[in-house]
């Protein structure tokens, strides 16, 4: 149920990804407006905030995501094996560009040596501080890299809406139902 | 006894002008950081921002014989801006305000020293700030100076200016009138070469 075998992705696997995916699409949705938002605006100070602490509680799922994976089965590629490649490569590609994004947006707030807060409860502290113009230059990565990520979600799902309507193959349905991890093929 | 009194007055003489061609030259202590260049500005006009430019390097000429021909030349690198919040640092840093992948570089050429006072005076010179350079007048004042004890020479100075920030195309307008100026302290030592 909880986890993942060569058939088909786990609940705790399932429920990250799209947990992640509602995050990635709100943060990037909300990052883009704040940034336009006016000194005077009500949201200037609150807006950030939400930005910070989800975005810091993403960074925090996605390496547990990558732990995940690492220590449980992965289940079989499906498709070609041209398919199966570009799957890697895509799945590998986006990883790394979630990890840019959120850590080029870490290295944004830590710059002057300040600890990011998440929801008033804790404080993750600055690790990486005073680089030559860091504040700016990890803003431009974040910004960047945050456009590829949505270009690369985008052709993640339409790989998986081909997948499951002009394939038929099990690639969506593997993503919603744990119970192909039990099933055999 | 007359001769050689001539002969020492006759040296004296033909060495003034040397000694006053000769003011000494200063490096700004940027290395151990033994110089401030510090602003204030009214946030909302509620409280004051305060902030630092923590990289720079100048040098100066200082002749306490020949205090008009003091001079002084300040580099400042804009992006090492530090107002103790990164958001706000990048937002000052921004094309909001001054723009500095635009305008990396800030400057400070005098162009003329006014004495007004026992170790006071004005210092007039050209500062270059987004790109754009305006004449400016400071008020200076000569702290102290002498022997250090790592086998040195130093002078320290510092001085202040207020600034009107669209004199230097940044734009202030959004914000409440006292938001437009700010004040600008500068305090450093310099190692005698």
């Amino acid at each position: 149920m909880w986890r993942d075998s060569s058939r088909g992705w786990g609940l705790a696997s399932i429920m990250i990804h799209w947990i992640s995916a509602l995050a990635i699409i709100g943060l990037f949705a909300l990052g883009w407006w704040m940034t336009g938002l006016s000194y005077y605006d009500s949201w200037y100070q609150l807006a950030p905030w939400w930005h910070k602490s989800v975005g810091m509680l993403l960074l925090g799922l996605s390496i547990l995501r990558v732990v995940w994976r690492l220590v449980q089965p992965t289940p079989t590629a499906l498709g070609s094996r041209l398919e199966r490649l570009a799957a890697h490569a895509g799945h590998g590609l986006l990883y790394l560009v979630i990890f840019t994004v959120l850590i080029s947006g870490y290295l944004i707030s830590t710059a002057e040596g300040q600890g990011i807060v998440v929801f008033d409860l804790f404080v993750i502290p600055a690790l990486i501080s005073k680089l030559p113009d860091q504040a700016t230059l990890a803003g431009e990565i974040h910004w960047y890299a945050a456009w590829a990520l949505m270009i690369l979600a985008l052709g993640h799902a339409l790989a998986a809406f081909k997948h499951h309507l002009y394939d038929g193959n099990d690639t969506l349905r593997r993503m919603i139902n744990p119970r192909f991890t039990r099933r055999s093929s | 006894m007359f001769k050689k009194t001539a002969i020492a007055a006759l040296t004296a003489a033909a060495l003034l002008p040397l000694s006053q061609a000769q003011a000494a030259e200063y490096v700004i202590d940027s290395d151990n950081q033994h110089a401030f260049i510090q602003f204030k500005i009214s946030h909302l006009g509620y409280s004051y921002i305060l902030g630092t430019f923590d990289d720079f390097t100048g040098q100066f000429t200082y002749d306490p014989q020949n205090l008009e021909a003091a001079s002084v030349k300040i580099n400042v690198d804009v992006t090492s801006l530090d107002t103790s919040h990164a958001e706000r640092d990048k937002h000052i840093l921004s094309g909001d305000f001054l723009e500095a992948q635009e305008y990396p570089e800030a400057s400070f050429v005098s162009t003329g020293f006014e004495p007004t006072g026992e170790g006071q005076g004005k210092l007039t010179g050209d500062l270059t700030l987004h790109g754009v350079t305006q004449p400016i007048t400071m008020q200076v004042e000569h702290i102290g100076g002498g022997e250090d004890p790592w086998g040195g020479y130093r002078q320290g100075f510092e001085g202040s200016t207020t600034l009107e920030l669209a004199d230097y195309d940044i734009d202030m307008s959004k914000f409440p009138p006292v938001m437009h100026e700010l004040e600008l302290y500068v305090v450093f030592e310099g190692v005698r070469q």
